[in-house]
């Protein structure tokens, strides 16, 4: 019973690696539906340059995500700007293959850059430190401030899209390209930024994927592959949605491994496709596509 | 040409036609070369022809992944699902129920097909760019699920003897015919496998594409809405091409590893190898033409040959290619040769032709 609990417990906490996985996603999606392949391989670039960032400045991996943010915000708005905004509007293909191939430069280029070895953030004392939960359940810190910041950061997301001028225009351009244009919104600036946002998330998701465990240039598509299923679990449109999909995935894989260790990561697929046969649009959908 | 088909003053009239002169040509030029490739064990070495044998898988998978994205919409990130299963197929086939390799590939397309209904039946629930993706998850859980039979070498995967691969139908024929070894023998008859399969899938696609169903494809790719409203039922048509592409490529899956003769979860099911190469070809080559793959394999496989010892640089350049050819020439090479020449090759375009009454 205990092992379950357990089981249960630690699926909830990486559903909130998963879900931040699933937010930066899901926000491009949702207001420029743009489906970015690359999403993955985004983790692990900003994994790799927060571990550079705090190996250049001697800091911790947290000093290192907040030093690493800006550069992110910029280098998402720059991608978009320059390369994304170009393949968007002429059909289904031309996002889906640029983003494949960025995916494909990304990977070989993190090869290229630090080779195919192992890495892992290292937070010091943070990583081994836990809190008990009763006399035999106890979870550690760093997975639930996992948790903690996916909550935040969808708060944070929740804010911006239904409290001020920015997310209007999120709203707007995401509703209705066109009229979007005829009420004055620079279209190509807010996918900009919305991508340097996105890119802002995908670096706390890359902060905690790299200390709780190893991570090396190959891992960015089953990365994707989680961030989807939450996203399509959760539904279109609703961050907490999201949450709430990176949280059955999570449980899924953790309940899955408990089975037999060897069914972690088919047990989540096998989850995400069951509820794609009997909720084809998630449990909490809203937005209509 | 579009000056000539006016209608000028004097009696005449329309009429539809699907070839040119120079698309005769083609055919006739297309049905030499087949018959020279058929031809080539005769003359080539064993290096020469194992090349060729790459070469002509990538094709019939580029074919495949074409009929799929360029003419259906289906954009699939998955299709190394049904390479590996068919690869699996022919060595769970040839290894525990001791079927003849060729055959087994013949089986292996139809498991694959029966493999894909279901399949279909999950992913369909996904359009656009989820589907693509969804493919994609798919394929993961089939790499994931035979990677868990013990049977066929678990996640470390298994090999087939000598006993089998050489055990391949009419193979004693071919090495007192052709005056080869056992080894040269199984790389000829594999060569001519894989030249059946890409000439074969390439007129089927041809086929399907010149019938009144491959019209509804383009319909369905450009429109779904339209499309249905003219009467076709979409998801009746997509699911045929979806298992047709599926049978297929699980026989080219069967083929290939039969040639590689081992097998292992991760390469089988490679996104890279069998997804992510294949998408270059048929993207740089011209996606949504018959031509474009056949002129992305050739050029893929030179790229291939001069440049892959240098591994990661090699990729980084085919995604940025792949990234170039789509934002400044969508259509591909072929697509870009085709409109500055006017020229096809082979034509499945119904065209109004102005006649001159003589």
């Amino acid at each position: 019973m205990i092992l379950w609990t357990n089981a249960l417990i630690e699926g909830v906490l990486l559903g909130g690696l998963y879900a931040l996985f699933a937010a930066g996603l899901s926000l491009i999606f949702g207001i420029m539906r743009l489906v970015n392949l690359a999403h993955g391989d985004l983790i692990i670039l900003a994994a790799f340059v927060v571990l550079s960032v705090a190996a250049w400045l001697h800091i911790d991996p947290f000093a290192a995500t907040l030093a690493a943010l800006p550069i992110m915000f910029l280098a998402g708005f720059a991608l978009q700007y320059c390369l994304l905004n170009r393949a968007l509007g002429r059909g289904l293909l031309p996002p889906l293959l640029v983003t494949f191939g960025l995916s494909i430069i990304i990977e070989n280029g993190l090869l290229e850059l630090y080779s195919a070895d192992s890495r892992r953030l290292h937070g010091g004392s943070i990583e081994t430190s836990s809190i008990a939960l009763g006399h035999a359940v106890s979870v550690g810190v760093v997975p639930l401030l996992t948790l903690a910041s996916a909550i935040v950061v969808i708060l944070v997301l929740n804010f911006i899209f239904y409290r001020t001028a920015l997310g209007r225009a999120f709203r707007a351009t995401a509703d209705d390209l066109e009229i979007s244009q005829l009420m004055g919104i620079d279209h190509p600036r807010i996918f900009s930024v919305a991508t340097g946002l996105a890119f802002v998330v995908v670096t706390i998701a890359a902060l905690y994927l790299g200390m709780r465990a190893n991570f090396d240039p190959t891992i960015g598509p089953e990365r994707l592959l989680y961030a989807f299923e939450a996203v399509i679990v959760g539904g279109l449109g609703s961050f907490w949605g999201t949450l709430a999909g990176g949280i059955i995935i999570g449980v899924a894989q953790t309940v899955g491994a408990q089975i037999n260790p060897e069914w972690q990561i088919l047990a989540g697929h096998v989850a995400f496709l069951t509820i794609l046969v009997f909720r084809p649009r998630g449990l909490f959908p809203r937005a209509v596509d | 040409m579009a000056e000539q088909n006016k209608p000028l003053a004097g009696a005449g009239h329309y009429r539809i036609e699907t070839g040119t002169p120079v698309s005769l040509m083609a055919a006739v030029g297309t049905l030499i070369v087949v018959a020279l490739l058929a031809a080539l064990p005769l003359f080539a070495g064993r290096d020469l022809l194992e090349n060729m044998i790459f070469v002509l898988y990538m094709l019939a998978l580029a074919q495949c992944w074409n009929l799929l994205a360029g003419y259906t919409g289906l954009v699939s990130v998955g299709q190394q699902a049904f390479v590996g299963l068919g690869g699996y197929i022919l060595f769970a086939l040839t290894l525990i129920a001791g079927i003849d390799p060729l055959v087994a590939i013949i089986l292996a397309g139809a498991i694959s097909a029966l493999f894909a209904l279901p399949t279909a039946l999950i992913v369909f629930r996904l359009r656009g760019a989820y589907f693509a993706i969804g493919t994609w998850v798919v394929a993961e859980v089939y790499r994931l699920s035979f990677a868990q039979f013990r049977q066929l070498g678990g996640g470390t995967g298994t090999s087939l003897g000598p006993d089998i691969t050489n055990a391949v139908f009419a193979i004693d024929r071919v090495k007192s015919l052709l005056d080869v070894r056992t080894p040269a023998a199984r790389d000829i008859i594999s060569y001519w496998a894989a030249l059946a399969l890409a000439v074969g899938t390439t007129l089927l696609v041809y086929l399907i594409l010149r019938s009144r169903r491959g019209l509804a494809l383009g319909a369905i790719r450009d429109s779904e809405e339209a499309a249905a409203s003219v009467g076709i039922d979409n998801a009746r048509v997509k699911l045929a091409v979806y298992v047709i592409a599926a049978a297929v490529t699980g026989m080219i899956g069967a083929l290939i590893y039969l040639q590689k003769a081992r097998i292992s979860p991760d390469a089988a099911f490679s996104v890279l190898d069998w997804t992510a190469y294949v998408i270059f070809i048929v993207v740089i080559g011209g996606i949504g033409t018959i031509e474009g793959p056949i002129l992305g394999t050739l050029i893929f496989y030179l790229m291939q040959n001069y440049l892959a010892s240098y591994g990661a640089v090699y990729l980084i350049l085919l995604g940025v290619l792949a990234i170039l050819v789509m934002l400044f020439a969508p259509k591909g090479l072929w697509g870009y040769l085709s409109q500055s020449y006017g020229l096809e090759l082979l034509p499945i375009r119904r065209r109004l032709v102005w006649k001159k009454d003589q």
